[in-house]
């Protein structure tokens, strides 16, 4: 983590995001991630979660308004972001490692540079024993899990994440929400999160934007009060439900709008 | 294993009853030789003029490979152009369909005229005859790589050549082989067509085809039947090579990937 400035991580103004065909999918949005946070975007289908992913990666751009990632367009800023797609994007003809190594080799980091860097990702995402395995070979989870490996091996400093565990079984997607938390926990990067799950957002966020759509925009902020340290526990105790329960209601504003 | 022994059992059964049924066809009706040999006249063909048909057999497959070989390479670089510019793609690739339109007996006299008769007019009639399967399934191959993986390339700053080389390339090598498997048998009926317009005749040079139109103007029937035995195993040889390649490249990542055996 080079130097830290006091720009927040991402800021939109003002963004408006309309596709050729005419359909306006976000408008008028604005808002701000500070560095460090946890935050998840929800809302109903049809709100501009995904798209708002997109415009920060610069993989699309808006059609009104400024988007600064650090005080960078989204494209300059790409070195400091990773994306997590909805489903892992592996390539099936390279074994695990090389997939984790993907990213440093784009950045033509050299084969023994790239092993140095991939080999502890691999133990912390739990999948030293099958390095050498092809994706045909894993489980969902462990798909997701080398996906979020690769994410992290180029140390971004933002990570974005498109309903990443959308497609798990609940076990898996709740044990791999509580390893983001612990990874993030060591490694400290800002985060933004795209979910359709309440629980999940709640779990994991220290802050849910809520959008309501045609077109999208913020319906409303609702910061997550909830201790820093979250382990399963915290899942059936009465303040998570309660946030739980607020999230859901906000949510339900929102569709209604 | 069992079950790979049954399989061999009944494929030899088959034969054995494809044999009988052969013979009881010439005792019952009287055919006569010139029309239809035994099998035994046809085996007695075989072994008698063993060296010369083994010959005949290794210029077809030198061709057919030559010929096959050519199109891979061509037709994979003319994929990767197809796929780096879009606009080459939608002006040129109605004419690849034409290659698989035009028809060979009407261009083989052309290529004779221009060539001459020999190996290298053979050679190119089985380019032409193979090239638009490689080119039409490589390039299917190298475009429809999923959106998200070319996100995922642009989010990394790949390069151009980085997103060629290192995510279409490889994601069409299944495809590659599709069109392989289709042409490698295109190629040895390519080779063989083409002998019959461009093959040559001197002594010790003539392939399969020339054999073929030999044989059937002496009306040696018995030695018109070896040798299309002998296509037949080579064209069979050609797709075993193809396969056996197929699943060395690809057994380990892609599903698709077929044992080299006749199931």
């Amino acid at each position: 983590m080079s130097s830290v400035s006091n720009l927040p991580e991402v800021e939109f103004v003002d963004v408006a995001k309309q596709y050729g065909s005419g359909t306006v999918v976000l408008k008028g949005l604005s808002l701000t991630v500070k560095k460090g946070e946890f935050v998840s975007i929800i809302g109903p289908s049809g709100c501009g979660k995904s798209t708002a992913l997109k415009l920060i990666s610069g993989l699309t751009a808006p059609s009104a308004g400024t988007i600064r990632i650090d005080g960078m367009t989204p494209k300059n800023a790409r070195e400091t972001v990773s994306y997590i797609f909805q489903d892992p994007t592996l390539l099936p003809w390279r074994t695990v490692h090389q997939n984790v190594g993907l990213a440093l080799e784009l950045e033509g980091l050299g084969s023994k540079r790239r092993t140095e860097k991939t080999g502890p990702l691999l133990d912390m995402v739990g999948l030293r024993k099958v390095s050498s395995a092809y994706p045909r070979e894993l489980s969902g989870g462990m798909k997701m899990r080398v996906s979020i490996a690769r994410a992290l091996a180029t140390r971004p400093r933002l990570l974005l994440m498109d309903e990443p565990f959308a497609a798990l079984d609940e076990m898996s997607r709740d044990h791999l929400n509580e390893e983001l938390l612990r990874i993030r926990a060591e490694q400290n990067w800002t985060a933004i999160f795209v979910t359709h799950s309440v629980a999940e957002a709640v779990f994991l966020s220290t802050q849910i934007i809520v959008l309501a759509p045609n077109p999208g925009r913020v319906h409303c902020i609702v910061p997550v009060d909830l201790p820093l340290l979250r382990t399963s526990p915290l899942r059936t105790a009465p303040e998570f439900e309660n946030m739980v329960a607020q999230v859901s209601y906000a949510l339900r504003e929102a569709r209604l709008q | 294993m069992k079950q790979k022994l049954s399989t061999a059992a009944n494929a030899v059964a088959v034969f054995t009853a494809l044999l009988v049924f052969w013979q009881v066809v010439l005792w019952v009706f009287h055919v006569p030789r010139y029309m239809l040999p035994s099998p035994r006249a046809v085996e007695h063909a075989f072994a008698e003029r063993f060296p010369t048909l083994l010959n005949a057999v290794v210029i077809t497959a030198e061709e057919a490979l030559g010929g096959l070989l050519a199109s891979i390479v061509v037709g994979v670089a003319i994929a990767l152009v197809f796929a780096q510019y879009r606009w080459v793609r939608r002006m040129l690739y109605p004419y690849t369909l034409l290659l698989q339109t035009v028809p060979i007996v009407a261009i083989a006299p052309l290529i004779l005229l221009w060539m001459g008769s020999g190996a290298a007019s053979v050679m190119l009639i089985t380019f032409i005859f193979s090239l638009a399967p490689i080119i039409a399934n490589t390039t299917q191959g190298l475009v429809s790589v999923e959106e998200n993986l070319v996100h995922l390339f642009l989010m990394h700053n790949a390069s151009r050549q980085q997103v060629l080389f290192k995510l279409r390339l490889p994601h069409s090598v299944p495809s590659l082989f599709v069109g392989i498997r289709i042409a490698c048998g295109i190629s040895v009926i390519g080779a063989i067509m083409g002998e019959l317009y461009a093959g040559s005749s001197r002594v010790g040079e003539g392939g399969l085809g020339y054999s073929i139109q030999y044989a059937s103007a002496q009306l040696q029937t018995d030695y018109l039947f070896a040798l299309v035995v002998a296509a037949t195993v080579l064209g069979f040889c050609f797709f075993f090579l193809v396969s056996f390649f197929e699943w060395h490249f690809l057994h380990r990542w892609h599903e698709s990937a077929r044992t080299p055996e006749v199931e």
